[in-house]
């Protein structure tokens, strides 16, 4: 018999495509896609898509009867903008995550489970050591927002693993995401005129791109030999931000921390674009992940480089600028 | 709302430059994998490799810049590409650092493009090689063309940059003599163990310099540095283009296993910023984190001895309370600084002599040995002693700082 996944969150970007790359896996049966909002656009033939808030006791009784073996969270959101609010953001994040969890305890014919986190998780401080194992303790751990969320997300993880060892949890740690088709406030930045960034500072990105997110999920809900634990997700490289902003023919506006905070008072700024203080650390001091059990357990070599992805992210928004025109003018191609 | 403005001026600014996203799909997608593949092989091989790697980009040519160019052009492009190689070669060898004092120093300006990494682009046939070169370079940095690796070490701003601009200051100010270049190994790990003087680190990069300058496989040393260092705006982030990270276990041990040279001082902040009353007194060499970390990776240890660099800021006094104030480790008083401002940072000229020592192997312990205080302590005061005997002679055979 093949397998029957359920995919929290299809209504996202992530979710959804998640979702309809499942499908197509020969070995899957069904795909049951949740979520609490319908939609804007399906996600394919083959998943079964239920209006379901994962908040709410009723998952267990409408998931309980379906045989669901697999389940993959997606369901869980990067920016307060997306939620209408943090209180609400972190609400869905690990309110939601609680009640899923408590709801798979109860699937008996459940053996794995697969959790979208992040490198967020990490945090970013000068006392870090150059790249991020899964196990490197981090010296300054997110306080606020999503690498946050994650923390506690992760936690609630670690404490259903303990409780159902019959089932094969990984949780996947990605870098920020970049793709064609993707937008977050962090990448958002990079479409302003002028990129802002902390004065002074360079620091190392890592982005992965929406292509590979989506391999390493399928990946983690479909191969043989079960890659269980935290997995970093990374495209491999890095650049610095000053190159990324080059790369995207901007240029960089160094800015004290204060102002950074209050990024949505400078012109061209979108609501909700203000940096946290972890956004703050993480451009002011970098994170780079070292993912060789992406490559040894899970067994994924991503399609992308971070400076391809990056570089992928770049073409597709049709960036240009003054500068890049006249760079195209001057050199000889 | 503002969002939606935000997103319409992206729009309307890439209507109006038209067919600028292929163009530039198609350009830095090959390019970045380029500098990628530059950036990630072993430092022995580079200078080696030089001559094959600049011919890849024209066997790919078909594949990837072909949609870009007309095919005329292309024809064109081709025709010039070894023309362009010999150019190159030439610049290069040209500008190479001189592995002994008595050559003329390489002139300034030609390094950026020469010592970098291979060009891109061929350059416009009317302009003279050289010029093409730096042109290059400048546009390639500008549109964020070129490779880091995880550490963020760039190498192409070290040897383009930031050495053509140290070594001036090596030859003709602190006329570094560099003795033992032989026992750098030209390939594989190896941890450099160094005294630190000097009040602010010119014996890091000096000791940096000299590695890459007498090494026939032009290695750059990848130095630990303090947390402190990187907390720092603008420093923290040259520091680490410049190839340094953290002292720490991860970071030296992964930099080992890669098969780098890498470069610490034990001795720290007790060492960079003690008194001239106490100079070439060698202080504490910490808990020998640094001798776990070669035994764990079997690299041998590279005792380093380094004179001259005591007498660049002669510290008279540290005003303590100072240095709480503003979060420094010291806050030094030397006849020139704060006295004369500005001018006060500037080194006095003392003679300086840099020494290699004979390694000392480390794979004579077996990997567990790392966690044995006993071990690591008497190996770190081994090499602590080899340093201090080091410098009292090559004190004597210096003679006055500043004869």
């Amino acid at each position: 018999m093949g397998r029957r996944v359920l995919v929290t969150g299809v209504a996202g970007t992530l979710g959804g495509l998640v979702a309809a790359e499942l499908a197509r896996v020969p070995g899957v049966d069904r795909v049951i896609g949740v979520d609490s909002s319908t939609p804007t656009v399906p996600p394919g033939d083959g998943v079964e898509v239920l209006s379901l808030d994962v908040r709410n006791a009723s998952v267990v009784t409408a998931v309980r009867g379906l045989g669901v073996d697999t389940v993959v969270h997606m369901g869980v959101i990067t920016t307060p903008v997306e939620a209408g609010g943090r209180a609400s953001m972190k609400e869905i994040n690990v309110i939601g995550t609680m009640h899923l969890l408590a709801a798979c305890q109860k699937l008996p014919t459940l053996d794995r489970l697969i959790v979208r986190s992040s490198a967020g998780v990490y945090g970013s401080g000068p006392a870090d050591p150059a790249m991020f194992t899964e196990v490197t303790e981090p010296t300054r751990p997110p306080r606020s927002g999503w690498g946050r969320d994650c923390i506690d997300v992760e936690a609630s993880v670690r404490g259903f693993a303990r409780r159902r060892r019959d089932v094969a949890t990984s949780t996947l740690r990605f870098a920020h995401a970049i793709g064609p088709t993707l937008r977050t406030g962090f990448t958002d930045l990079f479409l302003l005129p002028a990129v802002p960034a902390p004065l002074g500072r360079d620091a190392r990105l890592q982005f992965v791109h929406t292509d590979d997110i989506v391999a390493a999920v399928v990946r983690a809900a479909t191969i043989g030999c079960p890659a269980t634990g935290q997995i970093n997700v990374a495209g491999p490289g890095c650049i610095t931000v000053m190159q990324a902003a080059r790369m995207a023919g901007r240029l960089v506006l160094g800015l004290p921390a204060a102002a950074l905070r209050r990024l949505h008072r400078f012109p061209g700024a979108a609501r909700g674009m203000d940096l946290t203080d972890d956004d703050i650390a993480l451009l002011s001091f970098g994170r780079v992940l070292d993912t060789s059990r992406m490559t040894t357990v899970l067994g994924l070599r991503p399609a992308y480089s971070t400076a391809q992805a990056f570089a992928d992210f770049v073409a597709a928004r049709q960036l240009s600028s003054p500068m890049s025109r006249v760079l195209s003018a001057v050199r000889p191609t | 709302m503002r969002h939606e403005s935000s997103s319409a001026l992206v729009r309307d600014a890439a209507e109006r430059a038209g067919r600028e996203r292929d163009r530039r799909r198609q350009r830095l997608t090959p390019l970045l994998d380029q500098a990628a593949e530059t950036a990630a092989r072993d430092d022995q091989q580079y200078d080696h490799d030089q001559a094959q790697h600049r011919q890849a980009p024209d066997h790919e040519a078909p594949d990837h810049e072909a949609p870009e160019h007309e095919a005329p052009d292309h024809e064109a492009q081709h025709r010039q590409a070894p023309d362009h190689e010999a150019h190159d070669q030439e610049a290069h060898h040209q500008s190479d650092p001189l592995p002994t004092t008595n050559d003329p120093p390489s002139p300034p300006g030609t390094g950026p493009a020469a010592d970098g990494q291979p060009g891109s682009h061929p350059p416009s046939p009317d302009l003279p090689p050289l010029l093409a070169d730096a042109l290059d370079f400048i546009l390639r940095r500008i549109s964020g063309e070129y490779a880091i690796d995880e550490f963020g070490f760039d190498r192409e701003f070290v040897t383009g940059v930031l050495f053509p601009l140290l070594r001036p200051l090596s030859e003709h100010w602190f006329r570094v003599d560099v003795r033992g270049a032989e026992n750098i190994p030209d390939s594989g790990a190896a941890l450099l163990v160094s005294n630190h003087s000097g009040t602010l680190p010119w014996d890091g990069l000096m000791t940096q310099l000299a590695v890459h300058d007498v090494t026939p496989s032009r290695r750059v040393m990848r130095p630990l540095a303090a947390e402190l260092m990187f907390a720092t705006p603008v420093v923290g982030d040259i520091a680490r283009r410049a190839g340094a990270t953290l002292a720490a276990a991860a970071d030296a041990e992964r930099l080992l296993s890669a098969g780098e040279l890498v470069g610490v001082w034990p001795e720290g902040f007790k060492g960079i910023g003690k008194l001239y009353r106490d100079r070439y007194r060698l202080q504490r060499f910490g808990r020998g984190g640094f001798v776990s970390s070669a035994i764990r990776t079997g690299a041998p240890i590279i005792p380093v001895s380094v004179v001259g660099a005591e007498e660049t800021y002669p510290m008279l006094a540290d005003v303590s309370p100072l240095a709480k104030l503003t979060g420094m480790p010291y806050w030094p008083l030397t006849p020139t600084w704060p006295w004369l401002g500005p001018l006060g940072l500037v080194p006095l000229p003392s003679k300086w002599i840099i020494d290699f020592g004979m390694p000392v192997p480390t794979d004579i312990h077996q990997p567990s040995d790392a966690d044995d205080p006993l071990v690591v302590l008497e190996m770190t005061d081994h090499i602590r002693e080899i340093i201090q005997r080091t410098l009292y002679a090559l004190l004597v055979q210096r003679g006055p700082a500043f004869g």
